[in-house]
């Protein structure tokens, strides 16, 4: 699909929609964590990856993609879930711990499935590389089609999965984009301090696939790549190391500082440059943008009021969905 | 029509009968195409059912393993030969955070029926990193069924039961069992009739391998074999020993483990496992939690001891769970 305005207007709603959600979920997670923090503390408690500076990455990548294609998303799931039409009502709920949550309150942020558009994300690090790659393998097997993508941070490319499953994809030809985020940092830790190479997408050629880089945060960019990412694997000409530079505004989780990052790497909001962008080249009036801002805050305020309102879990549903039953 | 096989074949067969059934499974793991598994249990599949079918992987254990788990939740059921239980170590994360828990997490949207066969135990001279049996380890965590078969019979009903399972199940078979050539002839025991029809033998079921009135000898795998043995020798001592075979480690059949130990008063649990933090302490607690008045001796645990299994035939065979340290235990008891 070329890179038309209503596709640059929908990428831009997706980018505001998970920017909503995330400041709404930082909003509450603060709510019973003052003065004294304590993950455990208030009515979102646990670790909480908030994605503010990633947006483009969901959007623009997501826009590329089939209803058939197959994603497997990390700890930082949120703009990849939104992008990708995980329903907004559940993720809430479930973020909030609640029996109308995704997962009936199980999972929690880390942990989001939505089956309705092939969506799962993993907290382990690099834990949805093998998945993603055995849901290709599945699709081939079964002659139907579908690209699998996993998403994960430039931090995750250093794991033993990255290399062993780019291995496999690179000898099975399998269709699969691993759309590696490159924020610079892996918690506290710099890429320059953790990393070989530069650039992860370097790393493509030891396995016999294509690598790219793009340097922009910017969702057209980011949506023209991974269009052709996708060409290529639909075609048979197998996987692609997707890199894409891209911000991590809000730290590592809840509760970082960012004191360890320096003045000179601050990063930028990607979200208002692409606005401004889209306004400068007349996808959008400012009235239209504005528009869609109020649209996707009163969209998340009705999640949130849905999820508070709702039920908790029973303590005995613990014990439920251990097994799947044999008649199941 | 039955007839006597080894494990080997006999779980070979009810792979085969799936497999020529049912597109959803395949195979995969390093050498299954040529070799057809190191225990053979695929054999001669890459030639039936093609490479597709029957993948070859690079040595890469994470990425093989989660790429099964993937292609589980994707709607297939893929089989996977780990060789030996040593090598968990480099796929852990897989069994630990993947297969065991995505159906929980997903609240059940997500299933992932899945069939890891690894192979267990000692007692050949193959050091401490080839002779480890493991089972607790994976036992230990929720959302795994592990099962154990110790004869060809269950080799064959569990296999189709685990192939037909919607959950990711681990199909253990001690090495020393299995009937493979390069373990010698197999043990007598481990041989038995097999239809040829399928059949399915449950999970979560001990199965009471020889009757007796005196003493409760439980084993697993290859300790089952040589609680058979040391039943044999304590018969000429006139006593008459009940061998358990607990066959499934997860689902645990507390209540069948509780009934057998009841008869007799006596229990001896046998395991090729350390013996510490692991099954023969949670077979006696599923008794004396129960009740433990129907004790009528202190239980004794017969185990491989916390050390690395050693290489020397003169120190390995020292330390292992045999027949005949399970019969001096048992003679001190009942007397």
């Amino acid at each position: 699909m070329p890179l038309s305005p209503e596709l640059r207007r929908n990428m831009y709603r997706q980018m505001v929609r998970s920017r909503a959600f995330d400041d709404a979920m930082i909003g509450l997670y603060w709510v019973g964590k003052t003065p004294i923090f304590a993950f455990a503390n208030g009515p979102l408690p646990g670790e909480l990856h908030c994605s503010n500076g990633a947006e483009p990455v969901g959007a623009g990548v997501c826009a590329a993609l089939d209803a058939d294609d197959m994603i497997t998303a990390d700890h930082r799931p949120h703009h990849v879930a939104i992008a990708r039409g995980v329903d907004l009502n559940a993720m809430t709920a479930e973020l909030l711990g609640k029996k109308t949550g995704l997962s009936q309150g199980k999972g929690g942020h880390m942990h989001i499935y939505d089956t309705r558009v092939n969506f799962a994300s993993s907290g382990i690090i690099a834990e949805g590389m093998g998945p993603a790659a055995g849901m290709a393998l599945a699709r081939r097997l079964q002659k139907r089609p579908g690209v699998a993508l996993t998403f994960l941070g430039d931090g995750a490319a250093n794991q033993g999965a990255f290399h062993e499953v780019l291995n496999l994809v690179g000898v099975m030809k399998l269709p699969f984009i691993a759309v590696v985020q490159d924020n610079e940092w892996g918690v506290s830790t710099s890429k320059k301090e953790s990393t070989a190479v530069a650039r992860n997408s370097d790393r493509a050629s030891a396995y016999g696939m294509a690598g790219e880089y793009v340097d922009s945060n910017d969702a057209d960019d980011i949506y023209l790549a991974a269009e052709r990412a996708l060409a290529r694997a639909r075609s048979g000409g197998g996987g692609t190391i997707l890199e894409l530079r891209t911000a991590r505004l809000a730290g590592h989780f809840m509760g970082d500082q960012q004191a360890y990052i320096p003045e000179q790497m601050k990063q930028i909001d990607p979200n208002p440059l692409y606005r401004a962008k889209l306004i400068r080249e007349g996808v959008l009036s400012e009235a239209e943008a504005a528009a869609i801002d109020a649209a996707a805050t009163a969209e998340v305020a009705e999640a949130m009021r849905l999820a508070q309102e709702a039920p908790y879990p029973d303590p005995s549903e613990a014990f439920d969905h251990v097994f799947a039953g044999a008649d199941a | 029509m039955s007839r006597i096989l080894t494990m080997a074949r006999a779980g070979r067969e009810a792979l085969d009968w799936e497999m020529e059934r049912r597109d959803e499974i395949f195979v995969l793991g390093e050498d299954v195409y040529n070799f057809g598994g190191i225990f053979g249990t695929a054999d001669g599949f890459g030639a039936k059912y093609g490479p597709e079918r029957v993948i070859n992987t690079p040595i890469s254990e994470t990425g093989f393993i989660g790429m099964a788990a993937g292609a589980a939740m994707a709607g297939m059921h893929p089989v996977i030969d780990l060789a030996y239980i040593d090598f968990i170590g480099v796929c852990y994360n897989v069994l630990l955070n993947t297969a065991s828990k995505t159906h929980y997490m997903s609240a059940g949207q997500v299933k992932v029926p899945m069939t890891l066969m690894i192979g267990t135990g000692g007692g050949y001279n193959n050091a401490a990193q080839h002779s480890q049996c493991l089972h607790a380890t994976v036992a230990h965590i929720p959302g795994v069924k592990v099962v154990y078969p110790s004869n060809a019979y269950d080799a064959k009903g569990m296999m189709h039961s685990a192939l037909r399972d919607p959950n990711f199940v681990i199909y253990l078979t001690h090495k020393g069992t299995a009937g493979v050539g390069w373990m010698g002839t197999p043990l007598k025991t481990t041989l038995s009739e097999v239809p040829e029809e399928p059949y399915t033998v449950p999970f979560g079921k001990i199965a009471i391998t020889r009757e007796g009135s005196d003493i409760t000898l439980i084993g697993l795998g290859m300790s089952v074999h040589e609680c058979l043995k040391a039943a044999d020798e304590l018969a000429k001592d006139g006593i008459s020993a009940q061998v358990v075979d607990l066959r499934s480690l997860a689902p645990l059949d507390r209540d069948g483990i509780f009934a057998a130990v009841k008869k007799t008063g006596r229990m001896i649990v046998t395991d090729e496992d350390y013996l510490s933090y692991g099954v023969s302490g949670e077979v006696i607690a599923s008794v004396v939690e129960r009740d433990p008045t129907v004790l009528r001796a202190a239980p004794v645990r017969i185990c491989t001891p916390d050390i690395p299994i050693p290489f020397a035939r003169s120190m390995e065979q020292a330390i292992l769970p045999l027949a005949a340290k399970i019969a001096d235990a048992a003679r001190k008891m009942v007397k």
